[in-house]
Protein backbone atom coordinates (compact mmCIF):
# COMPACT_ATOMS: atom_id res chain seq x y z
CA UNK A 1 0.00 0.00 0.00
CA UNK A 2 1.41 2.99 -0.67
CA UNK A 3 1.06 6.06 1.35
CA UNK A 4 -1.35 7.85 -1.18
CA UNK A 5 -3.40 4.82 -1.08
CA UNK A 6 -3.58 4.74 2.70
CA UNK A 7 -4.66 8.36 2.82
CA UNK A 8 -7.52 7.86 0.46
CA UNK A 9 -8.50 5.09 2.65
CA UNK A 10 -8.12 7.05 5.70
CA UNK A 11 -10.26 10.09 4.03
CA UNK A 12 -13.25 7.34 2.79
CA UNK A 13 -13.26 6.02 6.08
CA UNK A 14 -13.55 9.61 7.97
CA UNK A 15 -16.48 10.71 5.19
CA UNK A 16 -18.26 7.39 5.19
CA UNK A 17 -18.45 7.29 9.28
CA UNK A 18 -20.19 11.16 8.61
CA UNK A 19 -22.60 10.23 6.09
CA UNK A 20 -23.80 6.84 7.52
CA UNK A 21 -24.46 8.38 10.90
CA UNK A 22 -25.69 11.46 9.56
CA UNK A 23 -27.81 9.50 7.41
CA UNK A 24 -29.31 7.35 10.77
CA UNK A 25 -29.49 10.36 12.47
CA UNK A 26 -31.59 12.12 9.78
CA UNK A 27 -34.24 9.22 9.84
CA UNK A 28 -35.55 11.22 13.09
CA UNK A 29 -36.16 14.11 10.89
CA UNK A 30 -39.90 14.48 11.24
CA UNK A 31 -40.11 11.78 14.18
CA UNK A 32 -38.31 13.14 16.77
CA UNK A 33 -39.68 12.41 20.68
CA UNK A 34 -40.26 15.97 20.49
CA UNK A 35 -40.03 18.89 18.41
CA UNK A 36 -36.90 20.77 19.41
CA UNK A 37 -35.12 17.34 19.84
CA UNK A 38 -36.53 16.67 16.00
CA UNK A 39 -34.61 19.96 14.97
CA UNK A 40 -31.59 19.09 17.37
CA UNK A 41 -30.52 16.17 15.50
CA UNK A 42 -31.41 17.05 12.06
CA UNK A 43 -29.09 19.53 12.75
CA UNK A 44 -26.56 17.54 13.98
CA UNK A 45 -27.17 15.35 10.72
CA UNK A 46 -26.74 17.90 8.90
CA UNK A 47 -23.33 18.63 10.38
CA UNK A 48 -22.35 14.92 9.98
CA UNK A 49 -23.10 15.20 5.95
CA UNK A 50 -20.96 18.64 5.44
CA UNK A 51 -18.31 16.77 6.73
CA UNK A 52 -18.82 14.01 4.74
CA UNK A 53 -18.54 16.12 2.27
CA UNK A 54 -15.59 17.11 2.60
CA UNK A 55 -13.62 14.30 3.01
CA UNK A 56 -15.34 12.67 -0.24
CA UNK A 57 -14.44 15.32 -1.84
CA UNK A 58 -10.57 15.23 -1.02
CA UNK A 59 -10.40 11.75 -1.24
CA UNK A 60 -11.40 11.88 -4.89
CA UNK A 61 -9.09 14.07 -5.67
CA UNK A 62 -6.10 12.04 -3.60
CA UNK A 63 -6.57 9.41 -5.73
CA UNK A 64 -6.75 11.26 -8.80
CA UNK A 65 -9.63 9.15 -10.40
CA UNK A 66 -11.77 11.97 -10.70
CA UNK A 67 -14.63 10.84 -8.70
CA UNK A 68 -16.47 13.36 -7.13
CA UNK A 69 -18.01 13.32 -3.61
CA UNK A 70 -21.36 12.01 -5.63
CA UNK A 71 -19.56 9.27 -7.29
CA UNK A 72 -18.13 8.26 -4.11
CA UNK A 73 -21.13 8.55 -2.02
CA UNK A 74 -24.03 7.60 -4.43
CA UNK A 75 -21.78 5.04 -6.70
CA UNK A 76 -19.96 2.67 -4.31
CA UNK A 77 -21.69 -0.66 -2.92
CA UNK A 78 -21.58 -1.51 0.82
CA UNK A 79 -18.15 -3.76 0.37
CA UNK A 80 -16.38 -0.48 -0.55
CA UNK A 81 -17.91 1.74 1.87
CA UNK A 82 -15.10 1.90 5.06
CA UNK A 83 -16.74 3.05 8.18
CA UNK A 84 -17.19 1.36 11.65
CA UNK A 85 -20.30 -0.80 12.34
CA UNK A 86 -21.34 1.30 14.90
CA UNK A 87 -22.48 4.15 12.70
CA UNK A 88 -24.46 1.73 10.32
CA UNK A 89 -26.59 0.15 13.06
CA UNK A 90 -30.44 0.97 13.17
CA UNK A 91 -31.27 3.78 14.93
CA UNK A 92 -33.05 1.78 17.49
CA UNK A 93 -35.69 3.87 20.28
CA UNK A 94 -33.75 7.27 21.44
CA UNK A 95 -32.11 5.72 24.02
CA UNK A 96 -29.84 3.51 21.57
CA UNK A 97 -29.78 6.88 18.97
CA UNK A 98 -28.31 8.83 21.95
CA UNK A 99 -26.48 5.85 23.16
CA UNK A 100 -24.36 5.42 19.83
CA UNK A 101 -23.82 8.84 19.18
CA UNK A 102 -22.49 9.50 22.82
CA UNK A 103 -20.37 6.32 21.99
CA UNK A 104 -19.19 7.45 18.67
CA UNK A 105 -18.67 11.30 19.74
CA UNK A 106 -16.69 10.40 22.50
CA UNK A 107 -14.37 8.99 19.78
CA UNK A 108 -14.99 11.66 17.26
CA UNK A 109 -14.06 14.74 18.98
CA UNK A 110 -10.75 13.66 20.07
CA UNK A 111 -9.97 12.15 16.71
CA UNK A 112 -10.83 15.12 15.21
CA UNK A 113 -8.57 17.19 17.72
CA UNK A 114 -5.67 15.27 17.06
CA UNK A 115 -6.16 15.74 13.17
CA UNK A 116 -5.59 19.91 13.98
CA UNK A 117 -2.19 19.13 14.22
CA UNK A 118 -2.14 16.66 10.75
CA UNK A 119 1.14 17.11 8.86
CA UNK A 120 -1.41 16.95 5.83
CA UNK A 121 -3.17 20.89 5.15
CA UNK A 122 -6.41 19.26 4.18
CA UNK A 123 -6.96 16.98 7.05
CA UNK A 124 -6.13 19.88 9.36
CA UNK A 125 -8.33 22.43 7.69
CA UNK A 126 -11.63 20.28 7.49
CA UNK A 127 -10.39 19.09 11.57
CA UNK A 128 -10.39 22.54 12.36
CA UNK A 129 -13.75 23.32 11.15
CA UNK A 130 -15.35 19.53 12.35
CA UNK A 131 -13.75 20.24 15.49
CA UNK A 132 -16.10 22.96 16.85
CA UNK A 133 -19.38 21.02 15.40
CA UNK A 134 -17.98 17.91 17.04
CA UNK A 135 -17.78 19.89 20.35
CA UNK A 136 -21.12 20.30 19.98
CA UNK A 137 -22.35 16.80 19.29
CA UNK A 138 -20.48 15.07 22.43
CA UNK A 139 -22.30 17.97 24.62
CA UNK A 140 -26.00 16.93 23.04
CA UNK A 141 -25.13 13.24 23.37
CA UNK A 142 -23.44 13.44 27.21
CA UNK A 143 -26.76 15.69 28.44
CA UNK A 144 -29.01 13.00 27.08
CA UNK A 145 -27.20 10.15 28.18
CA UNK A 146 -27.20 11.60 31.67
CA UNK A 147 -30.71 12.43 31.69
CA UNK A 148 -31.84 8.74 30.59
CA UNK A 149 -29.76 7.19 33.25
CA UNK A 150 -30.13 9.48 36.09
CA UNK A 151 -33.95 9.93 35.56
CA UNK A 152 -36.69 7.37 35.73
CA UNK A 153 -36.70 3.72 35.89
CA UNK A 154 -37.72 2.97 32.29
CA UNK A 155 -35.02 5.29 30.96
CA UNK A 156 -32.23 3.85 33.19
CA UNK A 157 -33.35 0.44 32.04
CA UNK A 158 -33.35 1.60 28.11
CA UNK A 159 -30.39 3.63 28.43
CA UNK A 160 -28.34 0.68 29.99
CA UNK A 161 -29.89 -2.09 27.37
CA UNK A 162 -28.51 0.04 24.84
CA UNK A 163 -25.18 0.53 26.13
CA UNK A 164 -24.83 -3.42 26.97
CA UNK A 165 -25.93 -4.01 23.02
CA UNK A 166 -23.47 -1.48 21.37
CA UNK A 167 -20.38 -1.98 23.31
CA UNK A 168 -19.14 -4.69 20.90
CA UNK A 169 -19.22 -2.07 18.23
CA UNK A 170 -17.13 -0.03 20.31
CA UNK A 171 -13.64 -2.28 19.89
CA UNK A 172 -13.50 -1.73 16.16
CA UNK A 173 -12.80 2.29 16.58
CA UNK A 174 -9.62 1.54 18.21
CA UNK A 175 -8.30 -1.44 16.18
CA UNK A 176 -5.93 0.34 12.85
CA UNK A 177 -5.72 -1.08 10.01
CA UNK A 178 -3.11 -0.89 7.58
CA UNK A 179 -3.64 2.61 6.44
CA UNK A 180 -4.38 4.12 9.51
CA UNK A 181 -1.13 2.39 10.84
CA UNK A 182 0.95 3.65 7.85
CA UNK A 183 -0.34 7.28 8.31
CA UNK A 184 0.31 7.50 12.17
CA UNK A 185 4.22 6.51 11.58
CA UNK A 186 4.38 8.99 9.34
CA UNK A 187 2.50 11.93 11.88
CA UNK A 188 -0.70 12.09 9.08
CA UNK A 189 -3.28 10.79 11.71
CA UNK A 190 -3.04 9.91 15.21
CA UNK A 191 -2.28 6.67 17.16
CA UNK A 192 -5.65 4.98 17.56
CA UNK A 193 -4.75 3.83 20.98
CA UNK A 194 -3.97 7.71 22.14
CA UNK A 195 -7.63 8.10 21.34
CA UNK A 196 -8.87 4.89 22.82
CA UNK A 197 -7.40 6.47 26.36
CA UNK A 198 -9.17 9.84 25.73
CA UNK A 199 -12.07 8.06 24.74
CA UNK A 200 -12.24 5.83 27.96
CA UNK A 201 -11.43 8.52 30.41
CA UNK A 202 -14.88 10.38 28.86
CA UNK A 203 -16.83 7.40 28.57
CA UNK A 204 -16.13 6.49 32.58
CA UNK A 205 -17.09 10.24 33.58
CA UNK A 206 -19.95 10.02 31.96
CA UNK A 207 -21.53 6.57 32.73
CA UNK A 208 -20.51 7.76 36.31
CA UNK A 209 -22.45 10.83 36.18
CA UNK A 210 -25.51 8.84 34.40
CA UNK A 211 -25.47 6.19 37.16
CA UNK A 212 -24.94 3.29 34.32
CA UNK A 213 -22.72 0.87 34.46
CA UNK A 214 -19.78 0.35 32.21
CA UNK A 215 -20.04 -3.02 30.62
CA UNK A 216 -17.51 -5.87 30.29
CA UNK A 217 -15.11 -5.15 27.61
CA UNK A 218 -15.39 -9.08 25.84
CA UNK A 219 -16.04 -10.48 21.96
CA UNK A 220 -15.61 -7.32 19.52
CA UNK A 221 -17.45 -6.51 16.46
CA UNK A 222 -15.37 -5.74 13.15
CA UNK A 223 -15.34 -5.42 9.78
CA UNK A 224 -16.91 -2.65 8.62
CA UNK A 225 -13.29 -0.66 8.19
CA UNK A 226 -12.09 -3.08 5.36
CA UNK A 227 -15.41 -3.34 3.98
CA UNK A 228 -16.89 -6.46 5.53
CA UNK A 229 -20.56 -4.98 7.14
CA UNK A 230 -23.79 -6.15 8.94
CA UNK A 231 -27.28 -6.91 7.06
CA UNK A 232 -27.93 -3.37 8.29
CA UNK A 233 -25.93 -1.29 6.07
CA UNK A 234 -27.25 -2.21 2.42
CA UNK A 235 -30.88 -1.52 3.13
CA UNK A 236 -29.52 2.24 4.25
CA UNK A 237 -27.26 2.55 0.83
CA UNK A 238 -30.45 1.53 -1.03
CA UNK A 239 -32.77 4.25 0.47
CA UNK A 240 -29.89 6.66 0.19
CA UNK A 241 -28.99 5.89 -3.43
CA UNK A 242 -32.32 5.04 -5.21
CA UNK A 243 -32.56 8.57 -7.02
CA UNK A 244 -28.92 8.49 -8.17
CA UNK A 245 -29.40 4.84 -8.96
CA UNK A 246 -32.42 4.68 -11.05
CA UNK A 247 -31.50 8.15 -13.02
CA UNK A 248 -27.80 8.61 -13.11
CA UNK A 249 -26.43 11.77 -13.28
CA UNK A 250 -29.82 13.30 -12.26
CA UNK A 251 -29.24 17.02 -10.92
CA UNK A 252 -32.21 18.97 -9.48
CA UNK B 1 -44.24 11.56 20.86
CA UNK B 2 -44.38 12.29 24.47
CA UNK B 3 -46.44 14.89 25.78
CA UNK B 4 -45.31 18.53 25.59
CA UNK B 5 -46.40 19.39 28.89
CA UNK B 6 -44.14 17.43 30.35
CA UNK B 7 -41.85 20.07 30.04
CA UNK B 8 -42.27 23.38 30.72
CA UNK B 9 -42.59 25.99 28.68
CA UNK B 10 -39.91 28.53 28.51
CA UNK B 11 -39.45 32.04 26.56
CA UNK B 12 -35.94 32.44 24.30
CA UNK B 13 -34.11 35.63 23.67
CA UNK B 14 -31.18 36.34 21.70
CA UNK B 15 -28.45 39.04 21.30
CA UNK B 16 -27.40 38.89 17.75
CA UNK B 17 -24.63 40.85 18.32
CA UNK B 18 -22.39 41.76 21.28
CA UNK B 19 -23.74 45.46 22.55
CA UNK B 20 -27.13 45.38 21.24
CA UNK B 21 -30.29 44.11 22.96
CA UNK B 22 -31.31 40.46 23.40
CA UNK B 23 -34.41 40.03 21.95
CA UNK B 24 -37.58 37.59 22.37
CA UNK B 25 -37.68 35.37 19.14
CA UNK B 26 -40.10 32.35 20.66
CA UNK B 27 -40.77 30.34 23.07
CA UNK B 28 -39.97 26.42 23.29
CA UNK B 29 -40.33 23.24 25.68
CA UNK B 30 -36.93 21.99 27.60
CA UNK B 31 -37.05 20.38 31.43
CA UNK B 32 -34.46 22.33 32.41
CA UNK B 33 -32.62 25.77 31.98
CA UNK B 34 -29.74 24.02 30.19
CA UNK B 35 -31.81 22.59 28.09
CA UNK B 36 -33.88 25.16 26.96
CA UNK B 37 -30.46 26.97 26.01
CA UNK B 38 -29.46 23.86 24.54
CA UNK B 39 -32.90 23.44 22.34
CA UNK B 40 -32.83 27.35 21.33
CA UNK B 41 -29.15 26.67 20.06
CA UNK B 42 -30.86 24.81 17.55
CA UNK B 43 -34.36 26.15 17.30
CA UNK B 44 -33.29 29.68 16.50
CA UNK B 45 -30.18 30.32 15.94
CA UNK B 46 -29.26 27.74 12.83
CA UNK B 47 -28.99 30.63 10.42
CA UNK B 48 -26.22 32.29 12.07
CA UNK B 49 -28.61 34.68 14.37
CA UNK B 50 -26.84 34.52 17.66
CA UNK B 51 -24.14 35.43 19.60
CA UNK B 52 -26.62 34.85 22.94
CA UNK B 53 -29.46 33.08 24.51
CA UNK B 54 -31.30 34.11 27.25
CA UNK B 55 -33.66 31.33 28.71
CA UNK B 56 -36.75 32.75 31.15
CA UNK B 57 -39.06 30.48 31.92
CA UNK B 58 -42.63 31.87 31.06
CA UNK B 59 -44.37 31.66 33.93
CA UNK B 60 -42.08 34.03 35.47
CA UNK B 61 -42.94 36.40 33.01
CA UNK B 62 -46.13 39.09 34.63
CA UNK B 63 -47.70 41.37 31.53
CA UNK B 64 -50.05 44.06 31.61
CA UNK B 65 -53.42 43.19 30.98
CA UNK B 66 -55.23 43.75 27.68
CA UNK B 67 -57.79 45.55 29.72
CA UNK B 68 -55.27 47.86 31.07
CA UNK B 69 -54.71 49.36 28.11
CA UNK B 70 -57.10 52.62 28.03
CA UNK B 71 -55.79 53.57 31.84
CA UNK B 72 -51.77 52.58 31.12
CA UNK B 73 -51.05 53.96 27.71
CA UNK B 74 -53.82 56.63 26.18
CA UNK B 75 -53.32 59.25 28.80
CA UNK B 76 -49.61 59.54 27.05
CA UNK B 77 -51.31 60.63 23.66
CA UNK B 78 -52.22 63.96 24.81
CA UNK B 79 -49.58 65.56 26.17
CA UNK B 80 -47.18 66.72 23.55
CA UNK B 81 -45.15 68.39 26.12
CA UNK B 82 -43.66 65.01 26.99
CA UNK B 83 -41.66 64.44 23.74
CA UNK B 84 -38.84 67.02 23.01
CA UNK B 85 -40.15 69.05 20.14
CA UNK B 86 -40.73 72.13 21.02
CA UNK B 87 -36.53 72.95 21.10
CA UNK B 88 -35.13 74.69 17.69
CA UNK B 89 -32.44 72.07 16.31
CA UNK B 90 -29.49 73.54 14.75
CA UNK B 91 -28.74 72.32 11.25
CA UNK B 92 -25.96 70.40 12.19
CA UNK B 93 -27.52 67.86 14.34
CA UNK B 94 -28.62 65.83 11.56
CA UNK B 95 -29.71 62.11 13.59
CA UNK B 96 -31.23 63.39 16.92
Amino acid sequence: MTQQEALFRFAVRMGDNSLVLGHRLSEWCGHGPQLEEDIAQANIALDLIGQARNYLTYAGEVEGKKRSEDDLAYLRTDRDYLNVLLCELPKGDYAQTIARSFLFDAFHLPLQQALTTSTDERLKGIAEKAVKEVTYHLRHSSEWLIRFGDGTEESHSRAQVALNDLWRYTGELFIPDEAEEMLAKAGVVPKLGDIQKEWSATVGRVLKEATLNRPADGWAASGGKKGVHSEHLGPMLAEMQTLQRTYPGVEW
Amino acid sequence: MSKEQDFPLWEIFIQSKRGLDHKHVGSLHAADAQMAIENARDVYTRRNEGNSIWAVLAENLHASKPEDQGAFFDPADDKVYRHPTFYVMPKEAKYI
